[in-house]
């Protein structure tokens, strides 16, 4: 089910405004791959546009290629329904519908496609939540909404949500920013499970957390204040936090600036 | 007035906690004593006006009641289930049977026609018109809402009343076998036409609430369900409906208010008679707001009487829906507070 | 747990096939339906002997609605068709209200400038009968200006003052009640207004009909408004404002007059404009109270005077069937919307010029 991502001289805009240039990348599946860089330049909107959430901001817009195996997700006919069906997103601060209980939500993207028979869907929900570790906390109230969990386990249901639908690709975008200790830690042994089955990207902040769960790290940067944001570099994880080719790389990592 | 409210001038111990910032920042300022002549005097002036208000509200309803008891116990009729208002001959008979069906079933239509296509209009402007347009669109609805209620009567008796021929024979071709549309010629002055333009009237009010409520729902829930593959449509059903629904229910309620007590544009449109009629187009028929300004003009000093009686219902059924409406906000707010 | 290890499952969970690739329909199908269904439609009419506008309008929208859902469902599956079905029901609803509310005003303008000019703003209905060309609205416009000016003096320093107490002061049962009840009187019909001044003015104090009478009604309905309008913008008012003042030992009233009432001015004066504009087209209760006229009176505090709603509604109801009539009351329709237009768009325009700070 995982699959490769391959981008080629994909820029970004949001109206006349270019947030990215330029960006070429592999993504192997299987693996986890984490963005870093500093604020604004551009990781989240680049992570938007591999399943085609960038277009949903008014005035979004993407040049260039993103190759989902061999199908090129901005090619004509392309139904961007389909790709967010395919490619999987867990945002900043967990999301869970307001009104729906934690079944429900978990359910949420399986019943839009297609109709299930209720067993079924019960198999898969317990599926899903075993998934993101939160089955045993949850088990005894499926039908308690799912706004009343605490932060992380929201963050969790979030997951399960998206893992239900068996994507190809899983993109967290800074899933620990609003989470205590605790939780990030949760979610990390997660992500080191999930990936097994799921072609992850992360963008995070935390450039501990990029080291601790990533197997590549890609490193954005801003040309200048003003300028679009670009890829710096893009390699194993241990060699960009200790051998990086290019200098900017090791002074943001090393906290030079940033 | 209350005497236990004097006390708010004395500052109570407790300390402002930081937890709900807004209202107890209030209490903090408020508990800073009125303790100089200038702050006495302008705290009394305040204060004044807000238990002058009390005052007012209380005074509608004891001279209301006052009079309709005296015109109710002149009546000859049942006041509730009489189909008569005479209240010209010795002794008076009245009753608002007659009323309380017309003003129902033309808000009931009213609602059943402008509820879904505002909250469609404010879909529109939110999620389907270009960013510009829907501004543009929002602007005008909301200069739309204020249009005085005698223009939409005037355009409804010159205007609307002639078109509505053709809907009523079609009416009454395809439907006349269920009774509820048969149409026995004569003008099409009747409670459907009345529920026509009521909607037409409320349809702004619903629209600008529902708009705003819409405009609210969180992008991250809109998100939640774009990531998951949704359609537009399928992201409005699964995230915008559920956190607007009950703002778009008290939205409805507030149209519902405006459309219970409408009286001018009913009074233009309606050939009033005082009976109940079991089709919907045939003319007649009335409603509280309509019969009193229609009656007023002629009526005697019981006649008034009763019409003040009659506009006591009114006060009462939307007071109800009303207070309905706000209990419907308050616990919305309790809900969001727990999600924003 | 026991799912983390074993490979990715190979049976597939999602029944339909999965491919990005979804068949689209082409850009200009939703006009192609559209244009279809209206031929269609004109042709059903044309068989059926049918040729109201607006109703074969409607079996238009109806076909467009279905045939929408029936090529989609076709062409793009059951999902997609969903979603062009309530797009499509959006539009639909879109141009449903358009057509009632273009008409009204567009009626109005055009009706309204036959007879509206200088001598029609400029001459009351003296000696011209309902039946007569001629005549005009001065005295109605003498009338409502009369009536809503006093409202507005009495309703403004109780709105205003009871919305300073709430915020400012607001503290336990008493601002409970008062807020409370300040929501109640928002929803009270006008014509319960005027019964209730009719009951306590007229009726117990035996007082006459007269302007006055009118402009307590339109106060009640009023204060509601301004109460809730400023209240907003007090709220809007920074905190530190208030405590910047007070520190520098300015006592609590001069602050709310000196610091707190100036900074919201701008959102205050708009919401009592949009109170005004509000109360200038109310009839019923001018009709139980003032009585109306067809003679100047000047004075509000005795004897019936005119008012512009009340205007139309009598040139309508008193002389049904006669032109005349009604081009005069469609031109007070037209006057009496662009007062209450032009108040609504200076109290916008002072909102947002105002706004910022």
């Amino acid at each position: 089910m995982a699959k490769r991502i391959d981008v080629s001289g994909l820029t970004a805009f949001y109206g006349s405004h270019k947030a990215i240039e330029d960006i070429s990348m592999t993504v192997e599946p299987r693996s986890v791959t984490a963005f870093i860089g500093p604020s604004g330049c551009g990781k989240s909107t680049f992570l938007r546009t591999l399943n085609r959430m960038h277009e949903v901001t008014p005035g979004g817009r993407v040049e260039g290629k993103v190759l989902l195996d061999d199908e090129d997700l901005y090619g004509p006919g392309i139904d961007p329904v389909a790709v967010r069906r395919d490619v999987g997103m867990v945002f900043q601060r967990p999301n869970p519908f307001p009104t729906m209980s934690i079944f429900d939500n978990v359910a949420a993207g399986l019943r839009l496609n297609g109709s299930h028979k209720k067993a079924e869907l019960g198999e898969i929900v317990e599926k899903s939540l075993k998934g993101a570790n939160l089955w045993n906390e949850v088990k005894d109230r499926l039908n308690k909404p799912g706004s009343g969990l605490s932060g992380g386990q929201q963050q969790r249901l979030c997951i399960a949500r998206a893992i239900a639908v068996e994507p190809d690709v899983l993109l967290m975008d800074e899933p620990c920013s609003a989470l205590d200790p605790i939780s990030t830690l949760a979610i990390e042994d997660l992500i080191s499970e999930l990936k097994e089955r799921f072609t992850i990207v992360i963008v995070t902040h935390n450039m501990q957390q990029a080291a601790r769960v990533s197997d590549r790290t890609a490193f954005f940067n801003l040309a200048a204040v003003g300028r679009p944001g670009k890829l710096v570099e893009i390699d194993e994880t241990e060699r960009i936090f200790s051998n990086p080719s290019v200098q900017a790389t090791e002074d943001y990592i090393s906290g030079r600036f940033g | 007035m209350d005497t236990t409210t004097q006390n708010t001038e004395q500052p109570p111990p407790t300390p402002p906690e930081p937890a709900s910032a807004a209202t107890t920042a209030e209490e903090g300022r408020a508990a800073r004593g009125a303790t100089r002549p200038g702050d006495r005097v302008f705290l009394g002036l305040s204060r004044g006006s807000g238990i002058f208000l009390l005052v007012i509200m209380a005074a509608i309803a004891a001279f209301l009641a006052y009079r309709a008891s005296i015109a109710i116990g002149k009546d000859e009729g049942n006041f509730l289930t009489t189909m008569e208002w005479n209240t010209n001959v010795d002794p008076p008979v009245f009753g608002i049977a007659v009323l309380a069906f017309g003003t129902v079933i033309s808000s009931i239509i009213a609602m059943a026609l402008a509820v879904p296509v505002a909250v469609g209009i404010a879909l529109f402007i939110t999620h389907y018109s270009p960013r510009r347009v829907g501004g543009v669109l929002a602007y005008v609805i909301d200069l739309l809402a204020a249009v005085p209620s005698i223009v939409y009567g005037l355009w409804g008796a010159l205007v609307l009343v002639p078109h509505m021929e053709g809907l009523f024979g079609w009416l009454d071709t395809y439907f006349g076998w269920t009774g509820v549309f048969e149409w026995q010629e004569g003008a099409p002055r009747s409670l459907l036409t009345v529920g026509i333009l009521l909607a037409i009237m409320i349809l702004p009010v619903i629209t600008n609430v529902s708009r705003e409520v819409f405009r609210q729902v969180p992008r991250m829930h809109e998100e939640a369900a774009l990531a998951l593959g949704a359609t537009r449509w399928e992201v409005i059903r699964m995230s915008v409906l559920p956190f607007g629904r009950s703002g778009v229910i008290s939205a409805s309620m507030l149209g519902l208010g405006r459309a219970l007590g409408e009286t001018m544009a009913v009074a233009t449109v309606l050939s009033p008679t005082f009976k109940i009629h079991a089709s919907l187009l045939d003319p007649g028929g009335g409603t509280f707001a309509q019969n009193i300004a229609s009656k007023f003009g002629e009526a005697t000093e019981t006649g008034r009487d009763a019409l003040i009686a009659s506009g006591l219902v009114l006060f009462v059924i939307t007071l109800l829906v009303n207070g309905a409406a706000r209990m419907i906000i308050a616990r919305r707010k309790e809900y969001s507070g727990a999600n924003a | 747990m026991s799912t983390a290890p074993t490979p990715a499952p190979t049976r597939a969970t999602v029944p339909t096939p999965r491919t990005l690739r979804g068949a689209r329909l082409p850009k200009w199908s939703p006009w192609a339906l559209a244009g279809g269904s209206l031929v269609l439609a004109v042709l059903l009419g044309l068989v059926a002997d049918m040729d109201n506008p607006a109703q074969l309008g409607l079996i238009a929208a109806v076909l467009f609605v279905l045939g929408t859902y029936g090529v989609a469902a076709r062409v793009e599956g059951r999902r997609q068709a969903k979603d062009r079905v309530a797009t499509s029901l959006v539009w639909v609803c879109f141009l449903l209200a358009v057509i009632p509310l273009a008409s009204l005003l567009w009626e109005t303008v055009r009706q309204g400038v036959k007879v509206l000019d200088f001598y029609f703003l400029s001459h009351s209905m003296g000696v011209v009968a309902d039946t007569e060309t001629g005549g005009g609205i001065y005295h109605a416009i003498l009338g409502t200006l009369e009536q809503v000016g006093l409202a507005t003096v009495v309703a403004v320093p109780v709105g205003v003052l009871t919305a300073v107490y709430l915020v400012e002061y607001g503290r336990g049962r008493l601002a409970k009640a008062v807020t409370f009840f300040v929501d109640v009187m928002t929803g009270i019909p006008s014509i319960v207004a005027g019964l209730f001044v009719l009951s306590f003015w007229i009726l117990v104090l035996d007082m006459g009909y007269s302007g006055f009478a009118g402009s307590l009604a339109l106060a009640i309905l009023m204060m509601p408004i301004v109460v809730r309008s400023t209240e907003e913008m007090l709220k809007l008012v920074p905190n530190e404002l208030r405590e910047a003042s007070l520190a520098l030992g300015v006592p609590k009233w001069r602050t709310i007059l000196k610091v707190v009432l100036p900074t919201s001015i701008g959102g205050i004066t708009t919401g009592i404009m949009l109170a005004v504009a509000r109360i200038t087209g109310e009839t019923a209760p001018v009709l139980l109270l003032v009585w109306g006229t067809n003679f100047i009176n000047t004075n509000p505090f005795a004897d019936p005077q005119a008012s512009l709603p009340l205007y139309i509604y009598q040139q309508y109801a008193n002389s049904a069937g006669y032109g005349a009539a009604y081009d005069r009351a469609w031109a007070a329709a037209l006057t009496l919307i662009a007062i209450v237009m032009i108040l609504n768009l200076v109290a916008r325009g002072i909102a947002r010029w105002k706004s910022p700070r």
